[in-house]
């Protein structure tokens, strides 16, 4: 009977969600960021833990993360639905209701916290909760369509997967932490910046108040470059941490002055410069701030792995 | 009324969903198997949550020696 019944309904009503329908509500090309660095603070730390514990602790870290994206899909969907390049996503396509994504987004989140805890420690539960409640509701809920600010304090949610790795086999947040988190912190905007530099038109149709609209691109170079000078003592700094050394120095000098550079180039140029050669340096300067994240954990895994030889400390 | 289709493109969502769904209940299961195993057999602090007094848990002092007998 049901059979009958989904079939009348297909023609006319809701489509049927598959499984990839709910894997994609997870964003995993976020989570596979996040494994990457949680991953990284976890074994950075100088407590090891055994590989299937390290295992569950990474997978429910990047399955809260997962859960938060859910929730924000459920939020973000008339949003969604105006922005091209997520009109596709599960809810607006109408492959998922939007009471399903909420009721899966909620599910996976309390499952990742608790068990979080059961395979880890509070803190790293504790600290997991507050970043599903930061992305979801600090950042999706109140500050993506009310400030231009949106992104600077949203890309916190973003900046806790290595803290919680670390706090997953320390138990306690100590200034490597901290640092690690910094570094991501710091990123985000001038990352996150110089992609709406060439990329801005999709926002000012849903009505996101992104920095490039509400103020115009002038403005967003210049914070561009503010942010990236700001966000070079934290790089820098974690070499000098116990989790750092020569090797991750090296490679960070490199990368802060490639970054800074970068900035400067996007900060001296106006739009009919950028306009002109179709924004090639603020699509190199993208693209040059996903190598610059991606190969400072980079070498601080090659820190940890020298360090357990006997090498690369200070 | 309309007509059962087997193969109807609904019935191979749903089918993929449950079988995605049961597989991931299934590793799910083993993974919380391993994890106890784990920490059971690494002797976690967990010992310590049994409501016995258990003395010999108690680190030993320097030089000191071990206070009271096996519970």
């Amino acid at each position: 009977m049901s059979d009958i019944h989904a079939n009348s309904l297909s023609d006319t009503g809701p489509a049927e969600a598959g499984f990839g329908d709910f894997v994609a509500l997870l964003k995993p090309r976020v989570m596979s960021l996040v494994v990457f660095t949680a991953l990284v603070g976890l074994l950075v730390a100088p407590v090891s833990l055994h590989p299937l514990v390290a295992f569950t602790c990474v997978l429910f870290i990047a399955l809260g993360a997962g859960a938060s994206g859910a929730l924000n899909m459920w939020w973000d969907a008339d949003i969604d639905q105006v922005m091209r390049r997520t009109k596709g996503r599960p809810i607006p396509a109408g492959l998922v209701q939007p009471g399903e994504a909420l009721g899966f987004g909620l599910a996976l989140s309390g499952l990742a916290v608790m068990m979080l805890w059961l395979a880890a420690n509070t803190l790293a539960a504790l600290l997991l909760a507050f970043t599903i409640f930061f992305y979801a509701v600090v950042y999706s809920m109140w500050l993506k369509r009310s400030t231009p600010q949106n992104i600077v304090i949203g890309g916190a949610a973003g900046a806790f997967p290595p803290m919680i790795g670390w706090v997953c086999a320390t138990g306690s947040i100590s200034v490597e932490a901290v640092l690690m988190f910094m570094l991501i912190f710091m990123w985000t905007p001038p990352h996150f910046w110089s992609l709406a530099l060439f990329m801005n038109s999709d926002y000012e149709k849903a009505g996101v108040p992104m920095l490039t609209v509400t103020h115009g691109k002038r403005v967003t170079r210049n914070h561009i470059l503010v942010y990236t000078v700001a966000l070079v003592p934290f790089a820098l700094a974690t070499g000098f941490t116990s989790i750092g050394g020569p090797v991750y120095l090296a490679v960070s000098a490199v990368l802060n002055a490639g970054f800074l550079w970068g900035a400067w180039k996007i900060w001296r140029r106006d739009e009919a410069a950028a306009e002109a050669d179709g924004y090639a340096t603020e699509k190199a300067v993208f693209k040059f701030s996903l190598l610059y994240l991606f190969l400072h954990f980079v070498a601080l895994l090659a820190e940890a792995a020298l360090h357990s030889y006997g090498f690369g400390d200070w | 009324m309309a007509t059962l289709k087997p193969t109807h493109d609904l019935h191979r969502r749903r089918f993929g969903r449950n079988v995605g769904l049961g597989l991931v209940l299934v590793a799910f299961v083993v993974l919380v198997f391993g994890l106890t195993v784990v920490k059971v057999t690494r002797g976690d602090p967990m010992q310590a949550f049994d409501h016995v007094v258990r003395p010999e848990l108690v680190p030993l002092p320097q030089g000191g020696q071990q206070q009271g007998g096996s519970n």
